[in-house]
């Protein structure tokens, strides 16, 4: 490397199992992101439509650094706008939820339908005062021309999508068939049951959250409860799947026996041998039909969605970018209205293994933030992501860091990087 | 109304249980509660919403110790001191042996490097008993308005 703080950024060998460290730390390549992954051809996650039941509801949300709103309005429909008025830009939505007939930017009144048509301009025709006609909209001016942006919606198995490109192909043909049917797999048109919610805000890349969940190798070694109890290792049964454009993945991966199998743990300081727990339920797994197998599958929908099955536990968990270095991460959980009031608690209890403080997630958190330092102090250097070689491809093995060298080959297309 | 001995004891433990949580003595943090005592960890958003998620959902004692255990010997994170100030408690109802109570808290949090922040806000709303070894916490259910947190929860709250 010729200096500390290159000034030409050339991409560090063929391929994508070297990763610059620049791909993490320059805010140019930040808001090209923006542009071309959350702004254009892609469909973001908004919500779920459980969140919103009646006419009326709305949730606000993001995509990418743009505040929306997910609104249910009188026909039924889910609508998504963008939260700034069309007047001065007010991001005029302030609470997180509720309820409206229409919604209203307080700075002057500006009024629009829960379609994000505007419908009111204060002194539109002018005031009149001693038989005169002060001021007024041009007469030029036409309500139409002046709504929300609203965004292109796609709803599937309860789950609500948006895309602020109009032409972003159809969600079926986004996800591509593999990873449709592992989406189809939780979302089969059961009615959804919001548990709750989780935030964070993780001082790394947004980019490192999509690595996370497509790295199969770590779970068994950073995780103590993984490796342990058998949730997550090496010697699982598992498969790597990814969609034709290598954007979005599934690990797929069913429980082990776990214990000591010494070519998997030896030597792995966070297995602990005799680690029981103390409280059975924390690990009170009751197979479901629907899983068809697999006890875990983790789903990542490139840029900004992760669909968790571990065992119980499900949620959806939302990527939030906010400058290059930092991202709010958010976990929306959920249950099934079928779900019976043991399944219930047993997915509220499985919940302390995730999230914010989860056994099995806070440390993600941790070592995403440590990474981030790490790229910051070093630019010129570069991420080695070689385990299972250097090609990309799907595997029925969890050895390898295929998924995020095909994240990267994508990346590098869409980025022209 | 608490006769001042009892309000002492609640007071005692109020601020025991914070130094115990601030002193990195992880054992003792079981201690606090009865056996099927339970500690949760919610954000206020769920709270006021009526939905049942918590950010951890501790059970039972037993299951108090396996959080200990996690802090302790599984969670690689980054060392922090904490600090709890906690205000005084406010008793909202006695019942026989029975008290309900409530108390405002902040929680800074200090890297090894860093200045002390506000990592944690919020209040606490407990029911305490009476036990022949003093009074324990049958439930301490954490409200935090710190919703957006900063990174992760390792250590008590």
């Amino acid at each position: 490397m010729s200096s500390a703080f290159p000034a030409a950024h050339e991409w560090p060998a063929e391929g994508t199992h070297r990763v610059p460290f620049w791909a993490y730390t320059r805010d140019d390549l930040y808001r090209k992101e923006l542009e071309r992954f959350f702004y254009a051809g892609h469909w973001c996650y908004v919500g779920l439509e459980a969140e919103i039941p009646n006419p009326g509801d709305f949730r606000r949300t993001v995509i990418g650094e743009r505040s929306v709103i997910m609104v249910r309005d009188a026909d039924g429909a889910i609508n998504v706008v963008e939260n700034v008025c069309a007047h001065r830009g007010l991001r005029f939505c302030r609470e997180r939820h509720g309820n409206r007939k229409d919604f209203l930017c307080p700075y002057h009144q500006w009024n629009y339908s829960l379609k994000g048509e505007l419908q009111g301009v204060p002194f539109r025709r002018g005031v009149k005062q001693d038989g005169k006609v002060n001021g007024g909209m041009p007469k030029d001016f036409r309500v139409e021309e002046h709504g929300l942006t609203r965004l292109k919606v796609a709803r599937r198995g309860g789950v609500v999508f948006a895309a602020f490109d109009h032409e972003v192909e159809p969600l079926e043909d986004f996800l591509g068939p593999t990873i449709l049917a592992y989406f189809d797999r939780v979302f089969d048109g059961r009615e959804l049951t919001v548990l709750g919610y989780r935030r964070q805000r993780i001082p790394g890349n947004w980019k490192l959250m999509q690595e996370n969940i497509k790295d199969p190798y770590h779970p068994g070694l950073l995780h103590t409860w993984f490796s342990t109890f058998g949730l997550w290792r090496a010697d699982n049964k598992s498969e790597l799947k990814m969609d034709a454009r290598h954007r979005h993945a599934a690990m797929i991966s069913t429980r082990g026996q776990g214990g000591k199998n010494e070519e998997v743990v030896g030597g792995v300081d966070s297995f602990k041998d005799h680690m029981q727990v103390n409280d059975p339920r924390l690990l009170d797994i009751v197979p479901e039909p629907w899983w068809g197998g697999p006890t875990a599958v983790m789903t990542t929908i490139f840029p900004s969605l992760i669909v968790q099955q571990q065992v119980n536990s499900v949620s959806m968990r939302h990527i939030q970018p906010n400058g290059h270095g930092s991202f709010d991460f958010v976990w929306t959980h959920f249950g099934f209205a079928e779900d019976s009031e043991e399944m219930q608690q047993r997915r509220l209890i499985q919940a302390n293994l995730f999230g914010p403080a989860g056994f099995v997630s806070a440390d993600d958190g941790e070592v995403i933030e440590w990474s981030q330092e790490g790229f910051e102090q070093k630019p010129a250097h570069r991420t080695l992501i070689e385990m299972g070689g250097h090609e990309i491809g799907d595997t029925d093995h969890m050895v390898t860091e295929t998924l995020i060298r095909g994240m990267y080959a994508y990346w590098r297309q869409v980025m022209g990087e | 109304m608490l006769d001042f001995a009892t309000f002492y004891e609640l007071q005692a433990l109020y601020s025991d249980y914070a130094m115990a949580c601030d002193s990195a003595e992880w054992e003792k943090w079981p201690d606090f509660f009865v056996e099927e005592g339970t500690y949760r960890l919610q954000p206020r958003e769920n709270f006021e919403q009526g939905l049942p998620l918590c950010l951890l959902a501790l059970e039972s004692r037993a299951m108090i110790r396996d959080r200990v255990y996690g802090v302790k010997e599984t969670l690689y994170h980054d060392p922090y001191y904490q600090r709890h100030i906690v205000g005084m408690p406010r008793v909202i109802a006695v019942d026989g042996d029975t008290i309900r109570a409530q108390a405002n808290y902040a929680v800074m949090r200090t890297k090894y490097d860093g200045e002390a922040t506000v990592f944690s806000a919020g209040h606490y709303r407990d029911e305490i008993v009476r036990t022949p070894a003093g009074l324990k916490f049958r439930s301490r259910l954490c409200i935090y308005d710190t919703e957006m947190i900063a990174n992760s929860v390792i250590y008590p709250i």
